[in-house]
């Protein structure tokens, strides 16, 4: 598998670490209710075909979230987590 | 009071030559990581080529001039040797690195091919020239791998990896010589 780092470019799967779906960037307001914030932190899709989801790049220390599918294996893209996130 | 004696990262280790490749240390006796505030980046490159004449590092470059050299470290950071470090409070987290890295310097014909049983890249001349640097792994250990010259690497990682990257590269550098007629 290869994944794209925005900064060093496509590296081999080797140098990252999964870090779990995208929605964890959405995280919910300080206020907001129980049950989004247990949806929050519980719930994820389990999705045959597009996804997003988190990699870390272990040797430059950038966090990423990638575009991939799961049926064909393809990755789509890739951005930084901190422009990524809304 | 005692005095301690000072030890390099590589010492006892280094150096030595297999084949066609040779392997040195390169002592660093002042280093800094330097990650630039949001937003300062300009702003510390140019605080830093003011006082050192090398600015802050586009990605996966390095630069140098003079004994001062300014290689870009992964996201936000770069790493500054061999020079006294300007003030840059406001304008970027700096810390010293000193003691904290081992590096070691690949010569000869057989560089890239030793390197090539290490690092998953193409660190050939075509893709990775002089002034080319990249975070990557040797072997399992997270390193920082420059292009010094035609034939020339350096290779840095944290010091206490020091002996793990000679034993590596010196496992590299007898497959490599073993093959060569």
């Amino acid at each position: 598998m290869r994944i794209t780092c925005p900064h060093c470019g496509t590296r081999d799967g080797r140098e990252f670490t999964y870090q779990g779906a995208a929605e964890i960037l959405n995280r919910p307001d300080r206020d907001a209710d129980l049950a989004v914030w247990a949806d929050y932190l519980h719930n994820r899709d389990n999705p045959a075909g597009d996804t997003r989801d988190m990699w870390y790049h272990n040797p430059c220390g950038a966090w990423v979230v990638v575009d991939r599918n799961t049926v064909t294996h393809a990755v789509q893209g890739s951005t930084l987590a901190s422009e990524a996130r809304t | 009071m005692a005095k301690l004696i000072a030890k390099t990262p590589c010492e006892g280790l280094l150096p030595k030559t297999i084949g066609t490749v040779e392997l040195s240390e390169v002592v660093i006796d002042r280093a800094w990581s330097v990650a630039p505030f949001k937003g300062q980046e300009a702003a510390v490159s140019e605080a830093l080529t003011k006082a050192l004449g090398v600015g802050y590092p586009a990605a996966n470059r390095a630069l140098s001039k003079g004994g001062a050299r300014a290689i870009w470290a992964g996201a936000g950071r770069a790493l500054v040797i061999g020079a006294e470090m300007p003030d840059l409070s406001g304008l970027a987290a700096v810390t010293d690195q000193g003691d904290g890295i081992a590096a070691v310097r690949i010569d000869g014909a057989g560089a890239e091919a030793v390197l090539a049983r290490l690092v998953p890249l193409d660190l050939r001349a075509g893709s990775f020239k002089r002034g080319h640097t990249a975070r990557s792994f040797v072997n399992h250990m997270t390193a920082s791998v420059t292009r010094l010259g035609p034939t020339s690497f350096e290779v840095m990682v944290m010091r206490s990896m020091a002996r793990t990257l000679v034993h590596d590269l010196t496992e590299a550098a007898t497959g490599v010589a073993a093959r060569a007629v």
